[in-house]
């Protein structure tokens, strides 16, 4: 049946810098009339495979064809040329145009004059032709999530594309929404259109695919007919035996309850909820791990209780001093009254320059982001967050020309991390939370940060750690809260849990029993 | 041809790119004077330098407006470190004038002496600071654009200056404010200069000392202080500063305030110090030129002095060869906007680097 | 009452006043308009307002004055007409040219760049200007009568006949309407094309595309660098002929240097914000800012202190405008949202 190859990738290879595969020798087909998953964890190369399809990037090694031609992909031009389309996570939109404005932007190439009429008449064949529901006039800045989605599916349609990439396109959408975006794909798929989605829902890959495709660390690992697959296999595919990395795990001796989290709700400028009635107890003397898939309520979790995000009326985070006399709701404050009811809060952002670290400034000034209130006078005591500097430096094994001049964004990753949680730990948190905190980072810096997180562990700190590979989450927590789509699906025992059981609560959907 | 960001650039590297740019600059200005006057152009430089430096008192007159220039420019260091783009000082230096020019209208003589300089200062900033509160305020608040309500600010004062002018307009029928305190028993009260000897270096020596304890505070305030620091990390990372618990809002309100009363007191010394009067060329489009010095000087107060320096000569320079070879005085816009250009086009070369793609194989 | 009523008497001429100064707003405005849609906030259109008035001025002076008494032949109005146009279209497009390469290729800050073509327009035209001024023997004497008198030039009879039918209400509906040369009816046009463009052309889509998110733009397929430059070059080229409108038809084709240009160019910047960079809307705020700019010189009563409040008019209300804007969050009256940011398209 399927027989004509739409695409087809040989032995792809591309490295970021020297250290970094992204992927390794991928060999990846497509077929014309099929709906393929690309399936795989955060970070397996999921999208880099495709951007190299889409003309974002280009690969160092391989060869793609295209209906069985070779080509060259350098820009997303050459892939527009060949009829690929992708649908990126973030839209390219803008947002004062209307829907028909945005879908005809840029093509010049027809007459001067800009037709509404029969663009929003092509745009709404299209939208029948497949199932899509659009209004041409409406404004992007009206639109909820899932109708900007349908504008650059239907963007890219009409600009003729045959085999369409989708990007984790249900990670935005609710259940109702998804379903529609899957009978829409079908329609395609019935057309003749090829389609890859790029996902890691196990039950959506069974929906709606004909076929499956897993990547695990930039590698291909195979591929199966959706009919012979199932989630546990799937699973099996995609997470791989579990990986033994010696993680050094002790048992603090008395553990308390520090935080105590209840019906926390957060919700977007959107007005989309991120977060949804969680509830949990972090306590002293304990790695709480936080699982999940990317973006399903892990940032807003950690910036609520930071004071950084507002939670929505109804939300409590008890904050209960080490000594057990009294607590504190930290929900209604912002960070500085945090600071100021004496609540030691550490916390290593996801985004470690967009929040957290002052690109531009150095080292020690950076250091001093924490600690510059010291002291009565109006002026900065330099001498202490130099000396600190120096200590975290010298601890951490941070590599760098200096402490006092050179711009930290000039550092590597590794050594910026280092000195972020350095600091971090060095105000003597009683709760500490991390967000990603070895993402990016070559194995010996990791350890670094797995050894820090224990001892602070063992000095009785809360510690928060949320992370995205399975393995260090399994060896490192104490215990493991597991997110899915912004509600707790369940909280598990680290020592006695498999990988097979986090991943499968990980896609739940909904969360809950 | 490739273009990639820089990482950073040598010390040494970059002042010569500059100096690079300026001696271009001095080039095409070179090229630009004898197009028009047919003078071999080392005549023309060593007329300029003269009318720079060529007496006492020429000095002195470059010293006080390189001052000036550098007042308002030590004015917008806080707001444009915070990524605040304050285009109002020419706004805020005129109603610092405008309540400088007031007191020593209506109260010299009346007051002590010492009173009177208190009411003149003071309220020159609180004017100032209130010209440069209000759109730190919308800013904060409603995140109204700043660049536009600076603007605004802007003209708004130039039309209060006017109406100020018309009011205490002396001869009557001038059009103009006239010397304050000129003669008579008030002769002049409320010039820096007459509080501890007279003539005019004594008023200019004065400019020069206040901007200079000025500039050395301003240094530190922006690079020694709490505040200074919470400044850099809101113009760098809001949420950066949100997340270590810096009240972003506070800090834009608290900020142009202060950026606006220095521009306010720079108002105080242009009326105090240099004209004794008041009029819509007290600020004199100084309060444009000022953004460009703040800008180029990466709000180094100590940089702004040099680059006001280079200012204050072209201009002064180029008004004498206006003079000695009959041209008219906006040789010195021409002059200055080309070295402005130069100056400013060579930041590229600072942050950028250019590579010449290698032939493929 | 005898105030309102010499005001209303009076109503007629302040239009006309009114009209004179919103043309050389709308002007440069219009040009602004055409820049801040690729994202360029220039605020150097005083500059290039002066650059395109001295520059229309000197070519037809030299025409005039030194180019026709040369040959011995008369100067001839059209042509005296044309090379003005062309020259100040010219000299503002350059101005902004330096502006373009400087901001879009250099990448220097916007801000700084466009208040230093102010700074340099200004002094070449005063400098040109009073060069010229010294060639045609004092200050004032620069005339170039045949290009003034023919950028003024109107129909007589029309006004007259309009008027006539107008008697009876006793307002000169023909002096208002059919009173003024040529440009002022050609700025209405200006307008209305650039209204057409932006919102009924594709290309008028792409640029606009250029200045709300230029990452989209590039994305699709616009060369936004060449949009960029266009539309900041022409726009400017526009905005030269508000200069030109008020050296030859409002101080009738010589020169002065009191600054006036200046104003009026940062009043057109006003303009940008209060018609929330929508074209047609400045057709009727610049004539109210015209209005405006004039209004103290028919308020019977006033002093001349409170003339000066008066003129504080335009800048307040559009302080009142970008205020309410900003408040209101209504998305279409937002600026452009790149407006002033460089870009720089990192990898590839």
């Amino acid at each position: 049946m399927h027989l004509e190859k739409a695409i087809e990738m040989k032995n792809i290879t591309k490295r970021f810098g020297s250290k970094v595969v992204a992927n390794r020798s991928v060999s990846l087909t497509l077929y014309k009339g099929e709906i393929l998953s690309l399936l795989g964890e955060n970070g397996s190369g999921k999208t880099t495979l495709m951007n190299m399809l889409s003309g974002i990037y280009y690969p160092d090694e391989g060869e793609i064809f295209v209906n069985e031609k070779p080509v060259e992909i350098k820009s997303p031009k050459d892939a527009f040329d060949l009829g690929i389309g992708m649908i990126h996570q973030h839209f390219k939109l803008v947002d004062v145009f209307t829907a028909a404005e945005n879908i005809v932007l840029g093509l010049e190439g027809e007459k001067g004059k800009l037709d509404k009429g029969a663009v929003a008449k092509a745009v709404r064949e299209i939208a029948d032709r497949y199932g899509f529901e659009i209004d041409p006039n409406q404004k992007v800045y009206n639109m909820s999530v899932s109708q900007k989605q349908t504008v650059e599916i239907v963007k890219v349609l009409y600009r003729g594309a045959n085999i369409l990439i989708l990007d984790e396109p249900t990670a935005v959408l609710t259940p109702q929404e998804t379903e529609k975006l899957f009978t829409v794909m079908r329609n395609m798929r019935a057309d003749g259109k090829a389609i890859i989605i790029i996902t890691h829902k196990l039950h959506e890959v069974l929906a709606v695919s004909d076929r499956v495709a897993v990547l695990r660390k930039g590698e291909y690992i195979g591929d199966v007919p959706t009919a012979e697959a199932s989630q546990q296999s799937l699973t099996d595919m995609m997470v791989g035996r579990a990986v033994s990395l010696n993680i050094d795990r002790p048992l603090a001796e008395a553990q308390t309850d520090r935080l105590v989290v209840e019906h926390l709700t957060v919700k977007d400028k959107e007005g989309v909820k991120k977060l949804d009635d969680v509830s949990f107890v972090a306590k002293a003397g304990e790695i709480l791990g936080i699982a999940g898939i990317a973006g399903s309520g892990q940032k807003q979790l950690l910036e609520a209780i930071a004071g950084v995000q507002r939670a929505e009326p109804g939300s409590s985070v008890r904050y209960i001093e080490p000594d057990g006399s009294s607590s504190k709701q930290l929900v209604g404050m912002d960070p500085l009254s945090i600071i100021k009811k004496g609540v030691l809060l550490s916390f290593v952002p996801e985004d470690r320059f967009g929040m957290g670290l002052v690109g531009t400034m150095s080292i020690s000034h950076n250091v001093m982001l924490r600690s510059y209130r010291r002291g009565k006078t109006p002026m900065l005591d330099r001498k202490f967050p130099k000396q600190l500097s120096q200590k975290i430096v010298r601890d951490l094994e941070v590599v760098t020309p200096d402490i006092d001049r050179t711009p930290i964004r000039r550092l590597s990753g590794g050594n910026v991390q280092k000195v972020l949680v350095g600091r971090e730990i060095e105000q003597s948190p009683t709760v500490l939370m991390t967000a990603y905190a070895v993402r990016g980072l070559d194995i010996n810096t990791s350890y670094t940060i797995y050894n820090l997180l224990t001892e602070q562990k063992m000095k009785g700190v809360a510690v928060i750690y949320v992370g995205e590979d399975l393995d260090v989450l399994l060896e490192l927590c104490d215990r493991i809260l597991v997110l899915c789509g912004g509600k707790v699906s369940g909280v598990v025992d680290g020592r006695n849990t498999t990988k097979e059981e986090v991943g499968l609560m990980m896609t739940k959907l909904g969360g809950g029993n | 041809m490739h273009i990639s960001k820089r990482d950073g650039i040598v010390a040494w590297k970059a002042w010569l790119v500059r100096l690079l740019a300026i001696v271009l600059a001095l080039l095409v200005d070179a090229i630009i004077i004898f197009a028009v006057v047919r003078l071999n152009p080392i005549d023309v430089y060593a007329s300029m330098f003269n009318g720079a430096f060529g007496t006492e008192k020429k000095i002195w007159f470059l010293v006080r407006d390189l001052m000036i220039l550098s007042c308002i420019g030590i004015g917008l260091a806080p707001a444009f470190k915070m990524r605040f783009w304050n285009i109002g000082a020419e706004g805020q230096m005129l109603v610092g004038g405008i309540m400088t020019a007031f007191w020593m209208i209506n109260f010299a003589g009346k007051v002590p002496t010492w009173l009177l300089f208190v009411l003149m200062i003071v309220s020159a900033l609180i004017a100032g600071g209130v010209w440069g509160f209000l759109p730190g305020l919308f800013k904060a608040i409603w995140n109204t654009n700043e660049t536009l309500f600076t603007l605004m600010m802007n003209y708004i004062a130039i039309q209060l200056t006017s109406f100020f002018v018309a009011k205490w307009e002396n001869p009557p029928g001038s059009n103009s404010v006239g010397v304050i305190n000129r003669m008579g028993d008030v002769k002049n009260v409320g010039w820096i200069g007459n509080m501890f000897s007279k003539g005019y270096n004594a008023d200019y020596g004065w400019v020069a000392a206040i901007v200079l304890v000025l500039a050395v505070a301003m240094f530190i305030y922006l690079n020694y202080s709490k505040q200074g620091y919470e400044i850099a990390v809101v113009g760098d990372s809001e949420n950066t500063a949100r997340y270590a618990g810096i009240r972003v809002r506070n800090v834009y309100m608290r900020t142009m305030a202060i950026s606006g009363a220095i521009c306010g007191f720079a108002g105080f010394l242009a009326v105090s110090a240099v004209s004794h009067t008041i009029s819509t060329s007290t600020a004199g489009g100084r309060g444009f030129t000022a953004i460009i010095v703040a800008w180029l000087a990466k709000m180094n107060p100590f940089v702004m002095i040099l680059i006001s320096a280079l200012l204050t000569f072209m201009d002064k320079g180029a008004s004498q060869i206006a003079s000695d070879f009959g041209l008219n005085e906006y040789v010195s816009q021409i002059v200055s906007g080309v070295i402005l250009f130069f100056i400013l086009g060579s930041e590229f070369f600072l942050n950028y680097r250019i590579q010449f793609a290698k032939a493929k194989k | 009452m005898e105030g309102l009523l010499s005001f209303l008497s009076s109503f007629p001429t302040l239009l006309h006043s009114g009209v004179v100064f919103g043309t050389v707003i709308m002007f440069g405005a219009l040009g602004e308009i055409l820049t801040q849609k690729s994202g360029n906030l220039n605020l150097g259109v005083p500059g290039v307002m002066y650059l395109g008035g001295i520059a229309g001025l000197a070519a037809s002076f030299l025409y005039e004055n030194v180019f026709c008494p040369g040959h011995g032949i008369e100067p001839v109005a059209w042509i005296s007409v044309a090379l003005s146009l062309v020259s100040c279209f010219v000299a503002a497009a350059l101005g902004s040219l330096l502006y373009s390469f400087l901001t879009i290729t250099l990448r220097t800050n916007q801000n700084v760049t466009g208040l230093t073509l102010t700074i340099f327009g200004s002094g070449v035209a005063n400098f040109f200007g009073g060069s010229l001024n010294k060639l045609a023997g004092g200050v004032g004497q620069v005339s170039v009568k045949v290009a003034s008198e023919a950028y003024r030039a109107f129909s007589f009879d029309l006004v007259a006949t309009v008027d006539s039918w107008t008697e009876r209400i006793g307002f000169g509906l023909g002096t208002l309407i059919f009173s003024y040369g040529f440009l002022t009816y050609v700025v209405l046009v200006i307008a209305v094309g650039l209204w057409f463009f932006l919102s009924k052309t594709r290309y008028g889509l792409s640029l606009r595309a250029v200045g709300e998110n230029t990452a989209t733009a590039d994305a699709v397929g616009i060369n936004v660098t060449k949009y960029k430059y266009l539309a900041t070059c022409i726009g400017g080229g526009i905005s030269g002929f508000g200069g030109l409108y008020y050296v030859m038809n409002y101080i009738k084709g010589t020169w002065e240097n009191s600054g006036t240009i200046e104003g009026l160019g940062w009043l057109a910047v006003a303009l940008v914000i209060f018609a929330t960079w929508k074209p047609l809307r400045t057709i009727w705020g610049s004539y109210l800012f015209g209005v405006l700019y004039w209004m103290f010189f028919y308020v019977a009563g006033l002093t001349r202190s409170s003339q000066e409040i008066f003129k504080m008019l335009p800048y307040v209300v559009t302080l009142f405008v970008l205020i309410m804007v900003s408040l209101r969050k209504r998305r279409e009256d937002q600026p452009p949202a790149s407006l002033g940011l460089p870009y720089f398209r990192e990898d590839r």
